[in-house]
């Protein structure tokens, strides 16, 4: 294979794995805290809904961003009062967002804008546009290192350097101050945390709400970074790759940004083996294992057959304080 | 799962908390209509006519009504075992890859009334197995049902096209669909049944699939209150730890549970494939997968809650379809919003109206200590 084509393979792994990493590390808090959230989808695709009309309606892709931080806010708070506080159900809270967010969004936009549900065209003022780094022009022709920091490290919009950023950001968050510290426990053991006399509500939502800012991050980044617009469903699963990712990581930050790169790259890889054949076989790759790979992969990693991921030990469980 | 809440009596319990929780849900999806700018007491009436306002408007809504019991009763069986089945979608859509398989290769030679008992079997087979996998997963591995459900739900979305695409496909076919079922892979309409006797009853897809579903649920109810397995499973869902010190096996219950389970949202592609379609295609689940979700909680888990909220959800998807030709501004996902808030109000926030309760109803039982 041209080196050119591994180059523009992992430039599109690149812009395909931020959006993923956001949401995984959302996921991150959220579970760390114990409370389990398969409805970032759903607040993926509130957050690029409010991203798109916001960014539509004022130009400025900051507000659209700072609207779809809110709006994911907004539906964390949901899911952490349906879960926190009513001692609800959490995958079923989970659940009501995402079908809410596909149901919702599509009907807001097909009212509002008339267009089957997109938001309209963003010019390029009121997008994160693709920044070029210091220097990327100026290194382009060195062999080799040249385009690897020109074509795949320069040229993302901000967003995606947000997300990158956010790993050893997270990482430090969690490991090295006395929030994450707490965080940790109230997802482990949260009767522990409870008799030492911080508060498992306060840290539990907390940890959602900061869940719902990189919800809100991913949701912009789908809306007002990648495309130039939202349209309905366009998070297309990502939220449950993501949630996948989580898995593979074993809830830690820096295997976080190993498993969503991997799932990016093969979503990338997936676009130039359309109709590709294998060499000296002649079959054709079918896509659709490509696709399914990260799902498979996952499976496989749950059953514990490569390595045992362990979740937050008080996981999905309301707590209850003892009278 | 001990609930920190005091019992109602069982009128309260079971008919007035699951209706003041779908009010709200209605309510609510009201307030979205009225934000749009129509008239939500309007559009009610609308979609109540468009549902249940002409022969041919109710045989719709008992189409959609039957596919939502199939799926309803797989996730409330899975439910009564403690476990949640996100995943029949992804079973519904195997299923009918059992449904094509039977139609296809017998339909040109035998009579419907033995390719559908046939096809029923294959669904059920089909939809069982893809059911299995999590299951086994489950409880001999300890991997989430609720992730891998989901995991096999996207899994199962990319095997069928794949089939579709490369395997069932006809040459001559422009999108990933299989040939068209001959007279043997069709089950007759009640519309074509009543057009017979010289009733104009409209093109409808309701068909006798219907009564296979009431079937399913007189046999879940049987299998739940009134089997050793039914109770059985019911003791696990209650009680995971009860169940194993009575030494029922874990593994047993989980796994038949979810076969179960599978087996009947296997069993829904019966309805669209052979009774309406006529053919296996992308999309012919429709979403009614998820749909179950939203019917087993609000029926409670019970096969007559099951069947009247599947009714209820046959009525929405109708009504809404004639909505949204009535007011174009309330598109078909409002049948989706409804459905969430359905599932947020009956499922996660279920307790939210509860102390409201014990104002109205006298002297409930004191709390019981949380164990």
């Amino acid at each position: 294979m041209d080196l050119a084509i591994v180059y523009s393979i992992l430039d599109s792994s690149v812009r395909l794995t931020a959006p993923i990493l956001l949401a995984c590390l959302g996921g991150l808090y959220s579970e760390r805290s114990g409370v389990f959230d398969i409805g970032i989808e759903g607040k993926m695709l509130f957050s690029a809904f409010a991203a798109g009309a916001v960014a539509w309606h004022s130009g400025s892709a900051w507000l659209g961003l700072g609207a779809a931080v809110l709006v994911g806010i907004a539906f964390s708070l949901l899911h952490g009062y349906a879960s926190i506080t009513q001692r609800g159900n959490q995958i079923i809270s989970g659940v009501a967002i995402n079908f809410l967010a596909a149901g919702l969004t599509a009907l807001l936009g097909k009212a509002w804008y008339g267009q089957g549900g997109k938001t309209p065209q963003l010019a390029n003022e009121a997008r994160f546009t693709s920044l070029t780094l210091p220097g990327a022009d100026a290194v382009k022709d060195v062999p080799f290192l040249g385009p690897l920091y020109s074509g795949i490290v320069s040229g993302h919009s901000i967003l995606v350097y947000v997300a990158f950023f956010a790993v050893p950001f997270t990482w430090w968050v969690l490991f090295r101050t006395r929030f994450g510290l707490r965080l940790r426990a109230v997802g482990e053991n949260p009767a522990a945390v409870d008799t030492a006399g911080i508060s498992v509500v306060w840290l539990r939502y907390a940890g959602v709400t900061i869940c719902g800012v990189f919800a809100g991050l991913a949701g912009a980044y789908l809306a007002i970074a990648q495309s130039a617009n939202f349209a309905p469903n366009m998070s297309a699963g990502t939220g449950f790759i993501a949630l996948a990712a989580l898995i593979f990581a074993k809830w830690n930050p820096v295997g976080a940004l190993g498993a969503t790169f991997l799932f990016g790259f093969l979503q990338a890889l997936a676009i130039p083996l359309q109709g590709a054949q294998i060499p000296g076989l002649g079959w054709q790759v079918p896509v659709q294992a490509i696709t399914a790979s990260p799902y498979i992969l996952t499976v496989i990693l749950l059953a514990g057959f490569i390595g045992k991921a362990i979740p937050p030990k008080a996981g999905g469980v309301a707590y209850v304080k003892e009278r | 799962m001990a609930i920190p809440y005091a019992k109602l009596p069982s009128w309260a319990e079971l008919g007035v908390m699951p209706a003041v929780n779908v009010i709200a849900g209605f309510v609510v999806a009201g307030i979205v209509v009225a934000f749009i700018g129509e008239n939500p007491a309007k559009a009610m009436l609308i979609l109540i006519d468009g549902a249940l306002g002409s022969l041919n408007n109710i045989f719709y809504t008992l189409f959609y009504a039957t596919s939502f019991v199939f799926t309803g009763l797989a996730v409330a069986v899975a439910f009564h075992a403690g476990l949640f089945n996100i995943g029949g979608e992804g079973q519904a859509y195997v299923g009918g890859l059992g449904v094509a398989l039977v139609c296809l290769a017998l339909d040109h030679y035998l009579p419907w009334w033995i390719v559908a008992p046939l096809a029923i079997v294959a669904s059920a087979l089909f939809g069982a197995a893809w059911a299995f996998i999590p299951g086994w997963l489950q409880a001999k591995r300890g991997s989430h049902i609720v992730i891998t459900t989901i995991m096999f739900n996207f899994i199962a979305s990319s095997m069928m096209v794949y089939l579709l695409v490369y395997w069932l496909k006809p040459l001559s076919a422009m999108g990933p669909s299989s040939r068209l079922f001959e007279a043997g892979g069709q089950i007759p309409q009640f519309s074509g049944m009543l057009k017979a006797m010289g009733v104009a009853a409209g093109s409808a897809p309701a068909n006798l699939t219907l009564f296979l579903a009431l079937a399913a649920a007189w046999g879940v109810w049987k299998l739940v209150w009134r089997t050793k397995f039914g109770y059985e499973m019911r003791t696990f869902g209650f009680s995971p730890t009860a169940a194993t010190y009575a030494g029922i096996s874990s593994v047993r219950i989980t796994v038949l549970a979810m076969l179960i389970s599978g087996g009947l949202a296997g069993m829904m592609a019966v309805n669209n494939m052979m009774g309406n379609v006529h053919k296996l295609d992308i999309d012919f689940v429709f979403g009614a997968g998820f749909v179950g979700i939203a019917v087993a909680l609000m029926g409670r888990s019970h096969p007559v809650g099951v069947v009247l909220s599947a009714l209820l959800f046959g009525v929405l998807y109708q009504g809404g379809a004639e909505l949204s030709f009535s007011m174009p501004s309330i598109s078909r996902d409002m049948i989706l919003v409804i459905q969430a808030l359905v599932i947020l109000f009956a499922g996660a926030l279920e307790n939210l109206f509860r102390p409201l309760m014990y104002f109205i109803v006298p002297a409930p039982t004191p709390v019981k200590e949380a164990a």
